[in-house]
């Protein structure tokens, strides 16, 4: 369905990406005459000053004149610098306004910074039509521990990439859950900060199909290295395609959370949840970091009431990195890796929770 | 006045309690330097642990936590225990030398100023061996991270930095008063050195900025202990509302960093190009406009993080500015140079360094100030090369230069020439090695302050990991020098350098230990 392309990594090697965004190419343009500029500053500033330390060195006999402040000169090498000043300053400012022109967009995304994955969420009037799913990175433990060779895209693969329609206006609705992110793809040209409180606007319109990589680029806490972000542009007819098989995944689901699962069900399901969603901080042993990530073997809410437990993880602790898990899982696998954790590493407290119970619970059910 | 026991016939106590109880500019001077030499040494292992664990992809050494303590550490350890200290000591050595004062205009209080640093770094140091870790929010501090998600020992660091605080705003008062109220009779503001100028200038930078940084660690310690809700959106506040305040202390900071460095290159270049220095005066201009430049800029470091046109363009357009009289002073040591007498002593290498690696830095800040560019650049290794730049080659390398220029001067005797310039190219080929390469790996999209990185990066950052050891085992070289010329060497002469000029160089070497009880009269090459 998606072109494998990876041509936009091949020019990454010393420069800057041209990108593939009409923007994206003006900031090449401007970063390169910015640099050629200062190239040739370099070139004359430092040409004097080696030619001099040949030439006028006690070495070679050399006395020294006794010339000192020349006030033309000075005017001069003031005056200069203004003018190159104001011709780099003029692409800048229509560049930064083209940048800032917004526009009606075609489509909405919201992208939610969370420690330390990315949320998207494709709005739409029709609240039944809205797809939401968090993209987290797809590199296993075992590569990053040097256990395994790393692959090509080592640390820039998601699991679930942003997919969007090439020529279409895309308008990305920048937020946070938690600390400050910054969502970044150097072939958009677009870079923004993501901040709890703040909805910020950035856009683009890309005109070639393929895959597009980039990192979080705000210092956000222990994994900031570690959540990379992954998108395919492709042409409209398959985004159209994938668009309704997102919204029919997103109907399955939701009916999924009527049925009775059973206990080998969640903990299967669990243990996949846990290991994409909880094991960054509290480990695959379960045994966490402590102080700042808590084991959860054998003490702790894990192995106390399921109410507590439960509300923990839809809601999160307020002041800790624990987030609140409510509105990144669905209910099946909400149930699942708590099911999971009550009964992992030799906690076998032989309880669960089924996905309805957490629907009822996240609907305001009274617990 | 009494002949018989002239106060400069008192030498210092002996003893350790000598170090303690201290009044004396000169000791003062030299345990600041001691001190700042002793952090240098320990950011820089921390820069080593950094540059180990990037030596190639996958995580080896540290954990991403503890990676993040040791980014953190390293850049408050080298920016407020490392440079400004080694500043702070250069100017108690020099200052009241260079203005023909008998010591600094409020002594006990310059002895405090010191003995607070030891205990704030203490502080800073201790909370490695904490629970839950040292701070790792980096040396910016970011909230919410810094505030709803730090340590607990982000506490340690509030206290930490009030004390640095506290002992900046003191020196910089001791020294703007030794500047205003203690120079020769005859000696105009005109007449000084331009490193006593630089100094001027960067303490009242200093006590302008350093109550702002108080004033934002103390809302960030209300926000975690007491409740208040200053950066804190989920109260009502404002996450941004922290960067503005930080970065309008942390832009000039920067300054307090650089602009000593530029009174000590301006005094090196004239002595080994045996040509006085080509505008004085407007030296003294542009470094007077640098300095008000710096307030009016902060928002550059902040263009992503959603500033509306009209606040983007000014910020960008005032930084480009700065271009202007830092252009003027790079100019005029390279018109100090032209048609001088040159040799290349290691202070006159590190110093021509300087004004290349420096500007080399410079150019990569103007395109920094590229609004639509800097959304590439930003938060990137490029930013990491620029500011190196500007900080190693340049601020340390004019630290290293002043060393071995005055360093004769300090304890009569000459350093080993060859070591030096061994040290010097070791230095110099190890910090380009270290730094050039973070261009590209900036420009080609690797983020900083990460523990691992994707493969595209690698082949840069084993170069730079290779540089950086290169660059931090070459000052063991560097004590091994200093500690050499402390205890013996060809003796120095009064002027030392053929081509120095000013008061310090009219004094014996080593300089006794109290100087110009007497002011000096003669005042016309006091600037050189």
């Amino acid at each position: 369905m998606l072109l494998g392309g990876n041509a936009a990594m091949a020019d990454w090697a010393v420069n800057m990406t041209q990108g593939v965004t009409e923007i994206s190419r003006q900031v090449y343009d401007l970063h390169m005459i910015i640099f050629i500029l200062c190239v040739v500053i370099g070139i004359v500033v430092f040409g004097a000053m080696m030619v001099s330390m040949i030439l006028h060195r006690k070495s070679r006999g050399a006395v020294p004149a006794t010339f000192h402040e020349n006030t033309k000169l000075e005017y001069l090498w003031t005056v200069i610098p203004i003018v190159i000043l104001v011709v780099m300053a003029l692409p800048a400012t229509s560049t930064l306004q083209d940048m800032y022109d917004a526009g009606e967009s075609d489509i909405d995304i919201e992208v939610r910074g969370i420690q330390w994955k990315w949320q998207y969420t494709y709005l739409n009037d029709d609240p039944a039509k809205e797809v939401r799913f968090v993209s987290s990175l797809s590199t296993p433990r075992d590569e990053i521990e040097n256990r395994a060779t790393k692959n090509e895209f080592y640390l820039v693969e998601v699991d679930e990439p942003m997919v969007i329609p090439i020529n279409k206006r895309v308008r990305f609705l920048i937020t946070s859950e938690d600390v400050i992110h910054a969502w970044w793809v150097p072939a958009f040209a677009v870079k923004k900060d993501a901040i709890p409180g703040f909805i910020h606007e950035s856009w683009t319109i890309v005109d070639e199909p393929g895959i597009y990589r980039g990192q979080c680029a705000e210092l956000c806490g222990k994994d900031h290295g570690f959540m990379p972000i992954e998108v395919h542009a492709v042409s409209e007819e398959d985004y159209e395609i994938w668009l309704a098989e997102k919204q029919e995944a997103a109907r399955v689901v939701y009916e999924t959370i009527g049925k009775e699962w059973t206990f080998e069900e969640l903990m299967a399901t669990g243990e996949t949840v846990y290991q994409q969603s909880c094991a960054a901080c509290h480990q695959l042993n379960g045994e966490g970091i402590p102080p700042v990530f808590p084991s959860l073997k054998g003490q702790g809410l894990a192995v106390g009431p399921i109410a507590a437990h439960t509300d923990i993880i839809l809601n999160g602790k307020a002041g800790t990195a624990m987030q609140a898990f409510g509105t990144q899982l669905n209910p099946a696998q909400l149930a699942a890796v708590i099911t999971y954790e009550r009964n992992a590493w030799g906690n076998n407290l032989g309880d669960h929770i089924q996905p309805s119970r957490i629907n009822e619970i996240l609907s305001g059910g009274a617990q | 006045m009494i002949t018989e026991h002239p106060h400069d016939s008192h030498g210092p106590d002996k003893g350790l309690m000598r170090w303690v109880v201290t009044t004396n500019h000169k000791d003062i001077g030299t345990l600041y330097l001691w001190f700042s030499f002793l952090m240098f040494l320990t950011g820089g292992v921390m820069a080593l642990i950094i540059r180990s664990e990037l030596f190639q992809p996958g995580l080896q050494l540290v954990q991403p936590e503890s990676f993040n303590q040791m980014t953190t550490m390293h850049g408050l350890i080298m920016v407020f225990g490392a440079v400004m200290p080694a500043f702070v000591g250069l100017a108690n050595w020099l200052i009241p030398m260079m203005v023909g004062a008998p010591d600094m205009a409020m002594p006990r209080m310059n002895n405090f100023s010191f003995w607070i640093l030891p205990f704030a770094f203490g502080l800073l140091l201790s909370s490695l061996f904490m629970e839950g870790g040292a701070p790792n929010f980096g040396w910016t501090f970011y909230a919410p991270l810094s505030t709803d998600f730090g340590p607990p020992s982000t506490t340690f660091f509030i206290f930490g930095v009030h004390m640095m605080g506290i002992s900046s705003i003191m020196g910089s008062i001791n020294i703007i008063v030794t500047i205003l109220n203690l120079r020769a009779p005859g000696m105009t503001l005109m007449k000084m050195p331009l490193f006593v100028w630089t100094w001027l200038i960067t303490a009242y930078l200093l006590i302008a900025v350093m109550p702002v940084l108080a004033g934002v660690v103390t809302m960030m310690l209300m926000d975690i202990h007491f409740n208040t809700a200053f950066f804190s959106a989920g109260g009502g506040g404002d996450p941004v509302l922290f960067q503005h305040i930080f970065w309008f202390f942390g832009h000039p900071e920067v300054y307090i960093m650089i602009l000593p460095a530029f009174g000590v290159v301006s005094a090196i270049i004239p002595t080994f190009a045996r040509k006085r220095l080509f505008g004085y005066e407007s030296m003294v201009y542009a470094t007077s406009s640098i300095a008000f430049l710096s307030f009016i800029v902060w928002a550059h470091h902040m263009f992503t993080v959603g500033i509306p046109i009209a606040g983007e363009l000014y910020f960008m357009y005032a930084t480009m500015l700065i271009a202007v009289p830092t252009g003027v002073k790079v100019f005029n040591w390279v018109a100090t140079m032209w048609q001088g007498s040159m040799t290349f002593e290691t202070p006159m290498l590190f110093a021509i360094a300087f004004v290349v690696l420096f500007t080399i830095g410079g150019l990569s800040g103007l395109m920094l100030s590229i609004v639509p560019a800097d959304f590439q650049y930003h938060d990137t290794y490029f930013v990491v090369a620029h500011f190196h730049y500007v900080l190693v080659p340049g601020s340390v390398f004019s630290v290293m230069a002043a060393v071995y220029y005055w360093l004769p001067k300090w304890t009569g005797n000459m350093y080993d020439e060859a070591l030096g310039k061994t040290h010097f190219w070791l230095s110099f080929i190890g910090i380009n090695i270290t730094f050039f390469p973070q261009h590209f790996s900036g420009l080609a999209g690797m983020p900083r302050r990460i523990p691992d990185y994707a493969l595209q990066f690698a082949d840069f950052n084993m170069i730079s990991s290779c540089g950086a050891f290169l660059f931090g085992f070459s000052q063991l070289l560097f004590l091994f020098i200093i500690i050499k010329t402390i205890r013996g060497g060809e003796k120095a002469t009064e002027q030392v350098w053929e081509g120095a000029h000013g008061l310090e160089w009219t004094l014996p070497s080593p300089a006794p230990y109290h100087t110009f009880a007497t002011p000096p009269s003669d005042l016309n090459d006091a600037h050189g």
